[in-house]
């Protein structure tokens, strides 16, 4: 009969109208149905009414990557980061730029001086928090960063980079919690090893994957 | 046709198949016919500058060569000359690839054009030309085709440097330990960046081919007649229906096409000359913005052919199956997208396509679930994946596999493709017949539709992919529609591996490769690729994405190259759309299911 895939095809439509309805009315018309108080996991819900951002927002998966942090000790208030220049040389568009601080008798110092992300152009891949071997640098969550200019607040420096290591161990939990049992192994085999000196770098070998 | 009963009184001679791999006894064979024309270096054939379309044409015609398959068609530039490299495939027997390189004079590279065998060389040996300046002796229309005319020499050539020039290698010693920063633009700031070819002045250019944008034909006004029907008009490349900024010179004849040129560029970021700048491993980010809607592909096409250049280095199991169920959730995603789009090209509007983008949106929970980003992803590493997927991961992909995505192709399939509207537009339009599929080098599913059963996956097996059991949809026709049905069917069958794939994925973490090896470890950034070249691919969802690469045992490519799949099927829209309307050129484009990103490079 002509005209029969027509009528399949919008019996099918109105199939979907009719289920999205329901599905909005099982849930109250949408009231706070994402985050914060996050009832519902990620992914596309049936209903009429979207997500209601920003008052409603979606939970993100921990591996979720946007611009790289820098972590700072939750105690001493030190950074982590030694500026041994392995995220700036791996940075596939080489947007990262360290200074590496001096010492007064000009020998270099593992601290960063200044530390700057050029986030217009950071494509946002991951590298240099995968390949840091201090637990450095890592991705960070937050995603809202529209401006009304470019070149200014696009360049991260390091005051805006850094953030506490606990707020990336709550963001990031179950991979917070791997590094440092990584950490804390490596520690424990350092002080059987019996070596004494406090004062020395932390031990260039990578941290394991 | 008729069998042939054989008498055996005076057998004669059977045609024996001279195996592709065997390229020594390629180069004796062609050698028969043009004595000294072909010799072997490396395991490539080397065929003499004059000869090489003779030598071609023997390789397509001789039974027990058939090499009918030009799939790339790229170039080198090494300090003493230009090599033009040519990858062949047979793909009946499913051989290949047959590396065949012609090789040039450093001061004034001209070869002989390969169109007269393989049109589908038209559109690779202009984007050789364009960015590399070897020129094509007889191509019928040799001229930029990424850059515009008023671009100053040709960028793939190792002396070209770009306007941003920094370094010749990154990582770039400015970054560290005195890394002061400055802007690429305050380097050099716009307008002091632009270098003209000597002679050029842009206020008097036409761009070629351009000139002519009349109502009156002028070939026909010059010869006497008055023929003022044929139009030029441009589609794009602004146009809602071309899927990004890509225009078609269309010449028409009241309503109906008599020739269509694809005009493209509007992208170009030269991705290629990015790459030989890049380190190894920095590249994979970047090949996720080639195809954006399958990066994960992409990815899976890198990395298997580095892997080819690194004899050492071992996928675990695990990998391999990671490997395969991202590339397959990848196929069913973009071809949920690509069909909706299709649709809403054909006048459905968004119904479609946002219920092939629900399904989708599932499908990059996943991606973002384990590589952080929902098409961004730079999953894979050389030797394994980024990350193993975490827990979460594995019931809502044996949600989807088993239950959701099957429901829904069925109800995309039933929702649309009875449609007498669809059925009437779409049935017989855009017809490419299997031999052109195959002249042209068209990929992936318009091939297929064309009626040729040939799949990367299946012709030159990547990865764990023969392990598993599934088909290869063909079309019977090659119009619009068979290329609708070959999607719907390809995205049931990669179900059916998703299916296989899940079930039998081994456990343990091992999801990289062995870690003393390093090539996606600690160091791997560092990685220095063994001297050598490939040409590694993969079945992207789109067609077959290459790679050529060629490494002088640095920890940076020499030459990257990258055979896009969107780029050669446009090569074959002229002859799919000859003799239809304006209004198929929208649908026919769309069944190609192109993406600029990958497109321009
Ligand atoms: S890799 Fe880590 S420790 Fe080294 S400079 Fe970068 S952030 Fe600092
Ligand atoms: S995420 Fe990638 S692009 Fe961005 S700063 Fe890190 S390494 Fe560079």
């Amino acid at each position: 009969m002509f005209g029969k895939g027509i009528l399949t095809g919008l019996g099918i439509t109105f199939r979907h109208i009719v289920d999205s309805f329901a599905a909005d009315r099982r849930r109250g018309f949408g009231k706070n149905r994402y985050l914060p108080e996050g009832k519902e996991h990620t992914g596309p819900v049936p209903g009429w009414i979207t997500v209601q951002y920003p008052e409603e927002k979606l939970q993100l998966p921990e591996n979720f990557r946007f611009y790289p942090v820098l972590i700072k000790d939750d105690e001493t208030g030190a950074d982590w980061c030694t500026a041994c220049g392995i995220c700036a040389r791996v940075c596939p568009p080489q947007c990262i730029w360290i200074v590496r601080a001096k010492k007064d008798d000009g020998k270099p110092e593992p601290r960063p001086e200044q530390f700057f992300i050029d986030t217009t152009i950071c494509m946002q891949c991951g590298y240099c928090a995968e390949y840091c071997p201090f637990d450095a640098i890592k991705m960070d969550h937050r995603y809202e960063y529209s401006t009304l200019e470019r070149t200014v607040s696009g360049i991260h420096d390091k005051e805006r980079l850094t953030v506490f290591q606990s707020y990336y161990a709550q963001t990031h939990p179950r991979a917070a919690a791997a590094e440092k049992a990584v950490r804390d192994e490596k520690e424990a085999k350092k002080a059987k090893g019996g070596r004494a000196s406090k004062e020395e770098k932390p031990a260039a070998a990578p941290a394991a994957h | 046709m008729t069998m042939q009963k054989v008498t055996n009184v005076s057998p004669a001679p059977m045609t024996v198949a001279t195996p592709l791999k065997d390229v020594n006894a390629v180069a004796a064979k062609v050698n028969e016919q043009f004595p000294g024309a072909a010799s072997v270096d490396g395991g490539s054939l080397i065929v003499e500058r004059a000869q090489s379309v003779p030598v071609a044409r023997l390789l397509r015609d001789d039974p027990s060569l058939g090499v009918d398959y030009l799939e790339d068609i790229t170039s080198v530039d090494w300090p003493d000359r230009f090599d033009v490299v040519y990858n062949m495939y047979n793909t009946t027997r499913q051989e290949g690839p047959l590396r065949m390189k012609v090789k040039a004079d450093k001061a004034d590279p001209v070869v002989p054009s390969l169109v007269p065998v393989h049109p589908g060389a038209n559109l690779m040996e202009r984007e050789v030309y364009d960015l590399m300046g070897v020129k094509f002796d007889g191509h019928p229309n040799l001229k930029r085709v990424l850059l515009w005319e008023g671009f100053n020499g040709h960028p793939l050539r190792k002396d070209w440097k770009e306007a941003y020039f920094e370094e010749e290698k990154k990582p770039y010693d400015q970054r560290w330990p005195d890394g002061k920063l400055v802007r690429a633009e305050d380097r050099v700031p716009y307008k002091d960046n632009i270098v003209l070819p000597p002679g050029f002045d842009p206020s008097k250019y036409t761009a070629p081919g351009e000139d002519n944008v009349t109502l009156v034909d002028a070939d026909a006004l010059k010869k006497g007649e008055i023929r003022s029907d044929t139009l030029v008009i441009n589609m794009g490349p602004q146009h809602p229906s071309t899927h990004g900024v890509f225009r078609m010179r269309l010449r028409l004849e009241g309503e109906r096409i008599v020739d269509l040129q694809p005009v493209c560029g509007y992208l170009h970021r030269n991705h290629e000359k990015i790459g030989e700048r890049n380190a190894w491993l920095m590249n994979m980010p970047y090949t996720d913005r080639l195809d954006y809607v399958s990066s994960m592909a992409n990815n899976f096409a890198y990395a298997i052919a580095v892997e080819k250049l690194l004899p050492t280095v071992k996928v675990p199991e695990r990998a391999e199956y990671l490997r395969v169920i991202m590339a397959e959730f990848t196929r069913i995603a973009n071809h949920f997208f690509a069909l909706g789009q299709l649709l809403s090209d054909m006048g459905a509007f968004f119904t479609p396509m946002l219920y092939g983008i629900e399904e989708r949106e599932w499908i990059l929970d996943l991606f973002e679930m384990s590589s952080g980003a929902r098409m961004m992803c730079n999953y894979l590493r050389f030797g394994g994946v980024a990350k193993d997927p975490p827990d979460e991961f594995w019931p809502l992909a044996n949600k989807l596999v088993n239950d959701r995505l099957e429901r829904a192709i069925d109800r995309f399939d039933e929702l649309i493709a009875q449609n007498e509207i669809v059925l009437s537009r779409a049935q017989n339009v855009g017809v490419l017949s299997r031999a052109d599929a195959l002249a042209f080098g068209t990929v992936g599913p318009v091939l297929r539709a064309s009626g040729v059963p040939y799949d990367v996956r299946r012709a030159e097996p990547y990865s764990i992919y023969d392990r598993f059991d599934f088909s290869i949809p063909v079309g019977t026709v090659g119009d619009v529609y068979d290329r609708y049905l070959v999607r719907i069917a390809e995205m049931r069958e990669s179900l059916k591996i998703l299916r296989q794939a899940i079930k039998d994925i081994p456990g343990g973490q091992q999801y990289n490769a062995d870690p003393a090896m390093i090539y996606g470890g600690p160091k791997g950034w560092q990685l220095k690729v063994p001297k050598g070249e490939v040409y590694g691919r993969a079945e992207n969802p789109k067609g077959s994405l290459g790679f050529y690469l060629v490494s002088d045992g640095g920890t940076n490519p020499y030459r990257y190259h990258i055979h896009a799949p969107s780029y050669v099927n446009i090569g074959a829209l002229n002859v799919m759309c000859k003799g239809q309307t304006v209004a198929d050129v929208v649908i026919i484009t769309g069944s190609l299911d192109i993406v600029l990103g990958e497109l321009d490079r």
